[in-house]
């Protein structure tokens, strides 16, 4: 019941926007059309500033080993996009990246995760100030049950800023930032239970970037939206990654290649091969990337 | 067309009859239960028509009765002619009438039954008053005379008019004698016993200085000064109120004086119209909500009993809710999910089986006699050997009712806290904030609606629970309210009445089962009407924040 009038209000919502939705999808097609070669300059690791890096990163749940000795880097200000099919350990990986697993009692990391080079699971880390730096949004939007205002200022009351002025500045900026100002600018004291599923996925995204984090982890974050809204997602994307570094799962590869510049395949637990979209895409190294990319399994 | 038995049992409708059965022979039980004890408790305060008729006494003596008909029976004729009644042969029913006669100081008590046959020449004289007393219950009988300030009025026409003056002057000088003595007097004696604690404070501690006894002594001295010129001024008042006084005859014929400070209200039933009675009905409705009880329970009002029930449950809930909520989010949030923390699970689901009077028990040895016990003798030395919280009172009836309800809370505070999706704790959580803030800000507001739920339930079971009460703080009747204008104001350490006690002590401890029995019925239904009203208000809270923290229910 919800779903549907979620889907109903975001038809009327994507109705009342200047771009009709008949207009809109064309420009979806064409630009899933020119995704592959959207990348226009070479990118190569070995010029990027790293952000985080993975080493020798193992995972268990409880006996059974999800992540199998990963190594990697997160460039900084690129997309990075995990694929790869179900169960392979790419959220798992993800959560790695702001100690999300913590939550999760019978899950035991061995190995290192550097953020600026210093690693994150060492002893004596704060955890709350390490999820402070890097952000994440998930797969379903999570909205709190409050004012849309309250949801945006929520990590900045976290952190002590109770300022007015200070809350109702950034407040903007993030709403903004994630292309939602406009959308809800004369209804920041409504719940944001309100608002539809994409919106709400915005709420989310400018709630993280409120607290300005180093890096974006997003987690499937337009899987449970309708078309429309997951281009708004994907250009949201874009725009973000000038300022953050972001880290994108997704199951549609179409959304990888539109929206990375790097892409990192996985398959149950290994990071098989990890690169720039471009070369991954078109020239992929390994046989089980171009078998899954090519859509012979997965 | 056909339907077999087996098709008609896997179509399912006899489980639709049988739940429906179900369903509307819950709502005939709940609506009859509430309409027996609201037509019984209601009814006693309508202004019955008094019927005067003449009759037999055993001796063959006639003489005449007048009184309210309260109810009226069959009785087998074998049952009468045991006890000497004499009937003829062919008769084997019999009916009679229970009449409230009043008179008690005349005719030892206030009902009498009377053989149907016996009634002779029945009427409804309108000139027959009924006059509620402050002692002896109700009179039934004639006006005669009114003596006002030394002056007979007598004559049909002139004595009710002057018995309306003279009884407006005497309830008007009883509320200001009410006045002085409960308040003025009472707060007096208040700041007395302060006082002399003072004084023995310093005697047992030996740190009293001169000037502090002096003190004593000049505040002591100032209160005597108080004191002697309101006890002038009740003598002067108690004066006034004896001064008039009516003399009244009873069908029978007997004369009797009665002083008008002993009348609460007088009224000529048989004379009254619709109008008029609905007035007095709704008078003596408000008398019971909101007046003190009298003549042991009896007669007057219940308000104490109101708002003594109502006190504690409050204070209950103060204890309660903080409690149970800090119990579950430790139970379910922070300890280490194994068999501890299932048995500790366990252990409390089974405290809510455990019967009430145990607890009655529990909180008399713990609450009362060792942990009042010690405060008593740390923080109360000087009151000694007078118990101050060594006794049963409101504190420990409360607290005693905590424990009885905080599983309830517990349980319910659990539930709500497992049902908030883990998605909500993770967004929080991955903003940066501690375990701590997510509860705090988030879980803590969002489950706020299961903690009310689990108020309702223990704000439900406490205000009807009667049992362990009578150990630890309920009286039957208590001389003031635990909560007025002498200091410190909540006076947690008195006792104080309560409704559902007092369904029991008019119903079980009354010396007037009779007279008592309709108070039973309406009490009942105020003790209803009470718990209907925190529930309600309860209810409304909750849901208002099911409406703010409506959880993504995806």
């Amino acid at each position: 019941m919800s779903e549907l009038t979620r889907e109903a209000l975001t038809e009327k919502e994507a109705a009342d926007t200047k771009g009709a939705p008949k207009k809109q999808e064309p420009k979806a097609h064409a630009m899933d059309m020119s995704a592959l070669g959207r990348q226009s300059r070479r990118l190569d690791l070995a010029n990027e500033e790293v952000c985080l890096e993975a080493k020798n990163l193992d995972l268990y749940y409880g006996k059974s080993q999800a992540l199998k000795s990963i190594n990697m880097v997160i460039p900084k200000k690129r997309v990075t996009a995990f694929i790869g099919p179900s169960g392979c350990g790419k959220s798992t990986l993800l959560r790695c990246f702001n100690r999300m697993n913590d939550l999760v009692d019978i899950c035991r990391v061995e190995g290192e995760v550097l953020l600026d080079n210093s690693n994150i699971y060492e002893k004596g880390v704060d955890v709350a100030d390490l999820r402070r730096r890097v952000g994440m949004v998930f797969q379903k939007p999570n909205p709190f049950p409050k004012s849309i205002y309250e949801n945006v200022a929520y990590g900045l009351r976290i952190q002590g800023i109770s300022q007015k002025r200070v809350l109702d500045e950034t407040v903007e900026w993030a709403l903004r930032g994630a292309a939602l100002w406009n959308e809800v600018k004369d209804r920041l004291q409504e719940n944001a239970l309100g608002l539809s599923g994409g919106q709400q996925q915005r709420l989310v995204i400018a709630r993280t970037i409120a607290v300005e984090p180093e890096v974006l982890l997003l987690d499937e974050p337009a899987s449970a939206l309708d078309p429309i809204s997951t281009l708004k997602i994907e250009e949201l994307i874009n725009e973000l990654k000038s300022k953050f570094t972001i880290a994108i799962v997704t199951h549609n590869m179409q959304q990888a290649a539109r929206v990375s510049d790097y892409t990192a395949f996985m398959y149950i637990g290994d990071l098989v091969e990890f690169g720039s979209t471009d070369t991954l895409f078109t020239n992929p190294k390994q046989k089980a990337t171009e078998d899954y990319i090519t859509g012979r399994y997965g | 067309m056909r339907v077999s038995v087996s098709e008609w049992l896997k179509s399912g409708t006899p489980w639709v009859w049988l739940n429906a059965g179900a369903v509307a022979i819950s709502l005939i039980m709940v609506i009859g239960l509430l309409g027996l004890i609201a037509v019984r408790g209601l009814e006693h305060f309508w202004p019955a028509q008094v019927l005067q008729a003449k009759t037999v006494a055993p001796d063959n003596s006639t003489y005449v009765v007048a009184g309210e008909v309260v109810e009226s029976e069959m009785v087998s004729a074998v049952q009468l002619r045991s006890s000497g009644v004499q009937l003829a042969d062919d008769i084997d029913f019999a009916e009679r009438y229970l009449l409230k006669v009043g008179n008690r100081d005349i005719t030892g008590s206030d009902f009498t039954w009377v053989l149907k046959r016996d009634l002779k020449e029945p009427a409804y004289p309108e000139e027959i008053i009924v006059i509620e007393r402050r002692e002896w219950g109700n009179f039934y009988g004639y006006l005669d005379s009114v003596s006002k300030d030394g002056q007979i009025i007598t004559g049909s026409d002139q004595v009710w008019q002057a018995f309306q003056d003279v009884i407006d002057r005497a309830l008007g000088i009883h509320d200001d004698i009410y006045d002085v003595e409960k308040s003025e007097i009472g707060g007096i004696n208040s700041r007395f016993e302060r006082l002399r604690l003072r004084e023995r404070g310093y005697e047992i501690r030996n740190n009293g200085t001169a000037e502090d006894f002096a003190d004593i002594a000049a505040r002591r001295a100032e209160l005597d000064a108080e004191y002697e010129a309101l006890q002038v001024r009740l003598t002067e008042l108690y004066n006034a109120f004896n001064r008039d006084s009516i003399s009244v005859r009873t069908a029978n014929g007997k004369i009797i004086e009665i002083n008008l400070s002993k009348v609460v209200r007088a009224y000529q039933p048989n004379a009254m119209g619709l109008i008029d009675k609905i007035g007095f009905y709704f008078s003596k409705l408000w008398e019971f909500v909101a007046d003190d009880p009298r003549e042991a329970n009896t007669e007057g009002g219940i308000f104490p009993a109101i708002y003594g029930t109502v006190m504690m449950v409050i204070i209950m809930s103060i204890f309660v809710t903080p409690f149970g909520v800090v119990a579950a989010v430790y139970l379910r949030e922070y300890a280490k999910q194994g068999v501890l923390t299932r048995t500790i699970r366990i252990a409390v689901n089974n405290l809510a089986g455990v019967p009430s009077i145990v607890y009655g028990v529990f909180g008399l040895g713990f609450f009362i006699y060792f942990l009042g016990g010690h405060i008593d003798n740390l923080f109360f030395v000087e009151a000694k050997p007078a118990p101050t919280f060594g006794t049963p009172g409101l504190l420990w009836a409360s607290l005693t009712l905590a424990l009885l309800t905080v599983p309830v809370v517990i349980v319910a505070t659990e539930e709500g806290l497992s049902r908030i999706p883990r998605s909500i704790r993770e967004g929080s959580l991955a903003l940066g904030a501690t375990k701590w803030e997510t509860l705090w800000r988030v879980i803590l507001p969002m489950s706020s609606p299961a903690m009310m739920t689990g108020l309702i339930l223990a704000v439900a079971r406490a205000a009807g629970e009667v049992a362990p009460l009578m150990l630890v703080g309920v009286v039957k009747l208590a001389p003031s309210l635990p909560l007025d204008g002498n200091y410190p104001y909540l006076h947690l350490d008195q006792k104080f009445m309560h409704l559902g006690f007092h369904i029991y002590d008019v119903g079980f401890q009354s010396p007037n089962v009779e007279a008592a029995r309709p108070l039973v019925y309406a009490t009942a239904l105020l003790l209803v009407a009470v718990i209907a009203v925190l529930n309600l208000t309860s209810v409304t809270i909750r849901n208002h924040l099911r409406e703010k923290y409506k959880a993504l229910e995806v």
